[in-house]
Order: structure tokens, then C-alpha cells, then sequence
């Protein structure tokens, strides 16, 4: 077969889910770092989004299944930690991804806009931390539910 | 002396302190006093094991012998090991670990702050990935120090005590030796006593609010980080970490 092109590839990524948030891709996630053919093998960089992510080496095994089931044979994966990942680089897409699941995205101010479930501006901190490394509690003081919001780092 | 022995002690010194620490503040799943303190502690814990790797894997690829961050961590006995003695100690209550979390997280801030500019890019990797999360990490046990120390009567006297055994251990994260000068002078490391002076602008700062009182006279145990003498709770906390590997050698998921 032909190889195939390396928009095809970055296509293909994007449709693998998140395991944690399935709802985004791991390109809306912003941790695919570089696709490129070197000779005849396809080197991907993943980057963690926390250095102890417990889904990194579920994500690399999902990224491996994914592309082997396009045809790739010759597969690197690559771990790339620097620069480090940010917040920054998830998807305008993925942001709304997050806020129609129910996670509000990540803000540079620190804390959440609003509500993900009734747009409310009333909220409260819960805890800095959640239910994976990249995420902390909030309660929104209006309609009283308590949401995941996606740390800004 | 040469220079990638000194390299090496320093990469195990530095995944040392977060292996240890992380183990110690892991043993507090399913135990603290609310769910979010819960939560907050498996995180922050799960950060540092996650620096270990990066750590402990520099320093296997450094030393050459083929060994991995796993080997390292699990088939290594207590005199092997580089971690300041203050990470070692049991956790005590909730207020002491904070307080411990709180006085090793603002050394570390400023010592991954240092490294993200060293002349090893390796090292200046690893520490940019770190920085942000200790930077986090360093908020959050701030925040729990002064919320305790300016808090009931009760958590005053608790943190106050937590303090007053602590400091005499934080000395121990500015000593230097042979492996310290070299690394200084190549540039890949800070000289530790460098570090001193931004450590006790940060804890001064996070203490005055908490309204407590850092304890006098200058006393520093130390041990680990040379590996001369670590506590006797060492031992006893690397038969529950290591048991798996050496009940069962070579095991894996």
C-alpha cells in the first residue's frame, strides 16, 4: 500500500478518544506532538499531560491499535516531555467537547467562567484536585451540582 | 569522582525524595479525613511517582548498567538509597504531613526552578515537566498550612508541634559535598546552599500568615541524601514498597 499522508495519520488520531474523557481526541487533548515519516516508519510524539498520568500507557497501546488497524507496520512512538504540555493546546473544539460533557475547560484565570450545566457565574472550589491529575471540583451555588473543571496549566 | 557518578548520585537524590515521599503520602488512600483531602493527596502523591520515573530513568540511563527506574526503586536496599531523611518519616497526622509537604514542596519549587535553566537538557526537561506540577502542589499545602496554623486552637497547637519536628530536617535539603561542587561548576545543578535564601523567603512568608513560629537553634539531622545514615523508618517502609519484587522477582502487570 501507499504510505499515507501525514494529515491522514493526524485524521486518524482524531478519532481516538481520550481513555479518561472519552468525549475529545487525543488530538483535541493536545498531547500528539509530531506525526512524520522517517524512511518507512511513522514516528508519533506523545507528550503526558501530568508525568503520572496513569493513561499514558493505555493511550500509547490505544494510538498503536488505531493505527496497525489503518495498515501501519512500521510504528515509533515516541515520549516526548518537552516542552511540557499546557493547557494551551487543547482544541477550540475540544473545549466545547469538555463543556457540553459537563467539564468546564480550563480558564487562565485559575477557575472555572461558569456552570457547564446551567451557565451560572456563582461557583465555588471544591477541592484542587478531581477525578484524574488533570482535573479539580467545583460546585456551582445555583443549581447546587458539583462538576469537574480542567485544570489550567 | 567523575563527573557522571556525580551526575548519577544527584538524579537518584532527586528520585529518591519524590519516590519516598510519594509512597508516604500514598499510605493515606482511603484515609484521610474527607474525600477531597482524599483525592488531593492520591494526586499529589501520583505526581511525584510520575517525577520518579523520569528521575530514576535518567539516572539508569546515566549509570549504564542497564538498569531501569523500576530496578531502582524496588531492588535497591535502604544504604543505597539518596532520599533526605525528612521524606522518610512516618506521616504522623494530617497536619504533620501538610506541614512536611509544605516544607519539601517549596525546596523543591525552587530547586526545579533552578534546573529548568541546567546545561543538561535532559535534566532541564524533566524539571520544566516538574515545576508546573510542584508549583501546584506548593499552592495547595500552602494554602493547607496557613488554613491550619490560622485555624482553632487545636490545629494551631497540631501544626506548631508538626513544625517544631520538622524544621530541624529541612537543613538537610541545602547540603552540599563533592558531587554538588561538580555538578555546580559544570553547570548542570545549583549549589544547594545557593538555594537557601528564596526557601526561607517562601516558608517565612506561608508561616508568618499561619501564625507560627519557626522554631530556633540550628540543629539539622541528616543522613539520607549522603546515604550515611538514614532513620530506621526506611527499612521498615521499603519492605511494604519492594515486597511484591522480591516475593515475586521480575513480576509484571
Amino acid at each position: 500500500m501507499d504510505k499515507p499522508t501525514v494529515d491522514q495519520v493526524w485524521e486518524w488520531l482524531d478519532a481516538v478518544p481520550d481513555p479518561e474523557i472519552p468525549v475529545i481526541s487525543l488530538v483535541d487533548l493536545g498531547i500528539i506532538r509530531g506525526v512524520e515519516w522517517q524512511g518507512e516508519t511513522l514516528v508519533v510524539s506523545v507528550t503526558p499531560t501530568y508525568s503520572g498520568c496513569p493513561a499514558t500507557s493505555i493511550i500509547n497501546l490505544d494510538i498503536e491499535t488505531a493505527l496497525r488497524g489503518h495498515g501501519i507496520e512500521k510504528l515509533e512512538l515516541k515520549r516526548q516531555i518537552s516542552p511540557p504540555w499546557t493547557t494551551d493546546w487543547l482544541t477550540e473544539k475540544g473545549r466545547a467537547k469538555l463543556e457540553d460533557y459537563g467539564i468546564a475547560p480550563p480558564q487562565p484565570a485559575g477557575g472555572p467562567s461558569r456552570c457547564p450545566q446551567c451557565k451560572s457565574t456563582n461557583l465555588e472550589r471544591i477541592s484542587q484536585f478531581g477525578s484524574t491529575p488533570c482535573k479539580a471540583t467545583w460546585r456551582c451555588r445555583d443549581c447546587l451540582e458539583p462538576f469537574d473543571y480542567f485544570k489550567c496549566i | 569522582m567523575t563527573r557522571d557518578e556525580a551526575l548519577f548520585e544527584f538524579l537518584l537524590r532527586m528520585g529518591d525524595n519524590t519516590l519516598i515521599l510519594g509512597h508516604r503520602v500514598s499510605e493515606w488512600c482511603g484515609h484521610s479525613p474527607v474525600l477531597e483531602e482524599d483525592i488531593a493527596l492520591a494526586n499529589t502523591a501520583l505526581d511525584m511517582i510520575g517525577q520518579t520515573q523520569l528521575w530514576l530513568g535518567l539516572a539508569g540511563e546515566v549509570e549504564g548498567k542497564g538498569r531501569t527506574a523500576d530496578n531502582l526503586a524496588f531492588l535497591r536496599d535502604a544504604w543505597d538509597f539518596r532520599n533526605v531523611l525528612m521524606v522518610e518519616l512516618p506521616n504522623g497526622d494530617f497536619g504533620q504531613t501538610l506541614m512536611r509537604q509544605f516544607l519539601y514542596d517549596a525546596w523543591s519549587f525552587v530547586m526545579t526552578d533552578w534546573l529548568k535553566g541546567s546545561a543538561d537538557a535532559r535534566i532541564a526537561a524533566i524539571a520544566e515537566k516538574a515545576h508546573k506540577e510542584v508549583t501546584y502542589h506548593l499552592e495547595r499545602s500552602g494554602d493547607t498550612v496557613i488554613g491550619l496554623g490560622d485555624g482553632t486552637e487545636e490545629s494551631h497547637s497540631r501544626m506548631q508541634a508538626a513544625l517544631d519536628y520538622l524544621y530541624p530536617y529541612c537543613g538537610e535539603m541545602f547540603e552540599k559535598d563533592k558531587a554538588d561542587e561538580l555538578l555546580a561548576e559544570a553547570g548542570i545543578a545549583p549549589d544547594p546552599t545557593e538555594l537557601r535564601a528564596e526557601y526561607d523567603d517562601i516558608v517565612g512568608r506561608v508561616l508568618a500568615e499561619a501564625t507560627l513560629a519557626i522554631p530556633g537553634g540550628g540543629y539539622v539531622h541528616k543522613g539520607g541524601r549522603n546515604g550515611r545514615m538514614h532513620t530506621e523508618h526506611l527499612g521498615h517502609l521499603l519492605t511494604s514498597m519492594q515486597w511484591l519484587q522480591r516475593a515475586y522477582p521480575g513480576a509484571a502487570w
